[in-house]
């Protein structure tokens, strides 16, 4: 269907099957992933389970007493067939990010090893749209990309026992924020006062795959405030729709 | 309010049931029963549906007393039995649904030969679901009671008053543990390995390792050799997904596995072996062969049909007086239990 042989089908046990549409982090792969998500759930195919998509592929979970693979695998070839990426809408999710110190362990560290200062840093970070590739690791864990070239760098060669919840992190070209505390090895430059993840709402994940992402510097105050807002339950998230 | 008062917890005991299902694309895992067959059956003996919440009990069992006016219970173990104490002592043997009175205590032996056992009790348990599930996720901790695994003092409300008039039940054929090679489908990365290391994986013994949790085991055998190193684009996990990391030493992924993984997996155990994978206990030996996508799913549908028997051939369990305390009373003074890592023992971070 394509050139190099993707899209691949191919199955992981006898109950899932995936869909590779290229073996890199590439934007244009996960627009295609992101697309055949979409068309999928709209085509609500009884015995498929739920869709994973990720940076590079679709995991379609089914249930093998309803579907053999065959007729999965079927089901996804037609919609591929079908599938467009053009002219979806975006949400663009606008996150105020602290970058106090206290909040940014390792921002002195990032500017010392990319030859920079911290504002540099700082305002590099901020100065592209991220796009949300997927979500994994944990709970409502961002994948988003992708970083300019000069932030860069490999993760902690030992990772922190306790990362903080709601961390903006980076590790070779990906920045995420991390949703709960975790153990991790990605690189703390901020802070955001949102929870990215919080069961209980109606979507307990505020980014999707698809999303795109920019971090706005928040002082200090404003931070607290809005971090307030947050945990008390009436935090509000600053969304656009924007053409893709 | 009615309940389930744990008196001791056992080494890890969580709520479990079938699974939290469509979450897994904002990263939140499936998490429910290591052994999806064994939480059936105890929930067919006690007349609940077949994903309802129960008891995982891991290796140690728990003492619990009864804060209601009756409550129906069932275990599911491979050679465990409900031992209750006070007021009348006598040993109730797993496979069957007995009636447990106000201020019983009982102290379940869980099986010496499976990680996981499993008590039902009739009605279920009543707790909130997350997203549609009642399973415990102890690492994003949510799910279950409080959202980990339970402690001494905790009371865990039941959904019944009392239990119902309906008499009991019993499994005249109990299943089988299982043995034999774990079948594994392989790939999707099955390219990016050498093919001495697919020849070795499949000739050779693993045992599982004494990092084993509930997201998975890691296991001890020939290290796998791949091609273009370790590290693959990050892409999604199935159930029984075999991952191989920087070191070469396979990872067997179970309920509490992550959505997504950045390692190459050579291949998938089959949803017929998913069961027995759970039962699996550090220091057991597997093997695994391998099998084709159509060959897992024909098994499946025989496992299934097996599953609905054994199930369609629960009996009265009769009223005879059971004590067969000298059968267990070789069981009630658990193994010691030593070197486990509870606690993330096979997380892959970022």
């Amino acid at each position: 269907m394509n050139e190099c042989g993707w899209p691949r089908l191919l199955p992981q046990g006898d109950a899932a099957i995936v869909v590779e549409f290229g073996d890199r982090i590439d934007r244009e792969v996960s627009e295609r992933v992101t697309a055949l998500a979409d068309a999928m759930r709209g085509a609500a195919i009884p015995g498929v389970v739920e869709l994973v998509p990720t940076f590079r592929s679709l995991l379609v979970h089914y249930d093998p007493l309803v579907l053999g693979f065959p007729d999965v695998a079927g089901r996804a070839r037609e919609l591929l067939a079908a599938v467009r990426t053009v002219d979806r809408r975006l949400r663009l999710v606008r996150l105020p990010v602290c970058y106090d110190e206290d909040l940014a362990p390792d921002l002195a560290e990032v500017a010392r090893l990319t030859g920079m200062s911290p504002c540099e840093v700082v305002r590099l970070h901020g100065s592209v749209d991220y796009h949300v590739y997927m979500l994994g690791f944990l709970p409502g864990y961002p994948y988003m990309g992708d970083l300019p070239e000069p932030l860069r760098l490999p993760r902690l060669t030992t990772p922190r026992v306790r990362v903080p919840p709601r961390s903006v992190a980076i590790a070779n070209a990906m920045t995420a924020v991390y949703p709960l505390e975790s153990p991790g090895g990605w690189r703390l430059i901020g802070t955001v006062p949102v929870d990215l993840f919080a069961i209980g709402r109606e979507s307990p994940a505020l980014l999707g795959p698809g999303d795109r992402v920019r971090f706005e510097p928040a002082e200090r105050a404003a931070f607290e405030d809005l971090r307030a807002a947050w945990a008390a339950g009436d935090g509000t998230l600053d969304v656009e729709e924007v053409a893709a | 309010m009615t309940a389930l008062v744990l008196v001791q917890p056992g080494l890890h005991t969580t709520v479990q049931d079938a699974g939290r299902f469509g979450a897994q694309a904002f990263g939140v895992p499936v998490s429910g029963a290591l052994d999806p067959d064994q939480l059936r059956l105890a929930n067919a003996l006690v007349g609940n549906g077949a994903g309802e919440a129960a008891l995982e009990i891991l290796h140690v069992g728990p003492v619990l007393e009864v804060a209601a006016p009756s409550v129906r219970v069932a275990l599911a173990a491979f050679d465990g039995a409900l031992v209750l104490e006070a007021p009348e002592p006598r040993t109730v043997p797993a496979w069957r649904s007995v009636v447990l009175r106000q201020g019983e205590r009982v102290r379940v032996v869980a099986s010496r030969h499976c990680a996981c056992s499993y008590l039902a009790v009739e009605g279920g348990f009543d707790l909130a679901p997350v997203l549609g599930s009642r399973s415990t996720y102890t690492r994003g901790r949510f799910g279950g009671h409080q959202g980990r695994a339970l402690v001494a003092g905790d009371r865990l409300p039941l959904r019944r008053e009392r239990a119902s008039e309906r008499g009991d039940l019993r499994l005249p054929d109990p299943p089988a543990l299982g043995t034999g090679p774990l079948r594994v489908v392989l790939g999707p990365q099955d390219d990016r390995f050498e093919p001495d290391s697919i020849a070795a994986f499949f000739g050779a013994d693993y045992a599982v390792g004494a990092a084993a949790d509930r997201m998975g085991l890691r296991l001890d055998g020939p290290a796998l050799a791949l091609r273009g190193g370790h590290d693959i684009v990050s892409d999604g996990i199935a159930w029984g997904a075999i991952q191989v990391p920087g070191d070469g030493r396979p990872v067997l992924l179970l309920a509490d596995r992550q959505t997504t993984g950045g390692y190459p997996k050579i291949g998938a155990v089959c949803t017929a072996d998913l069961p027995r994978a759970g039962r699996l206990r550090p220091g057991d030996r597997i093997r695994f062969t391998a099998v084709s996508v159509e060959e897992a799913q024909a098994l499946r549908r025989a496992h299934e049909a097996g599953l609905r028997r054994l199930i369609a051939g629960a009996m009265p369990a009769g009223d005879r007086a059971i004590d067969l305390e000298a059968l267990y009373s070789s069981n009630l003074v658990s193994g010691a239990v030593s070197g486990f890592e509870w606690d993330d023992a096979v997380a892959v971070l970022e």
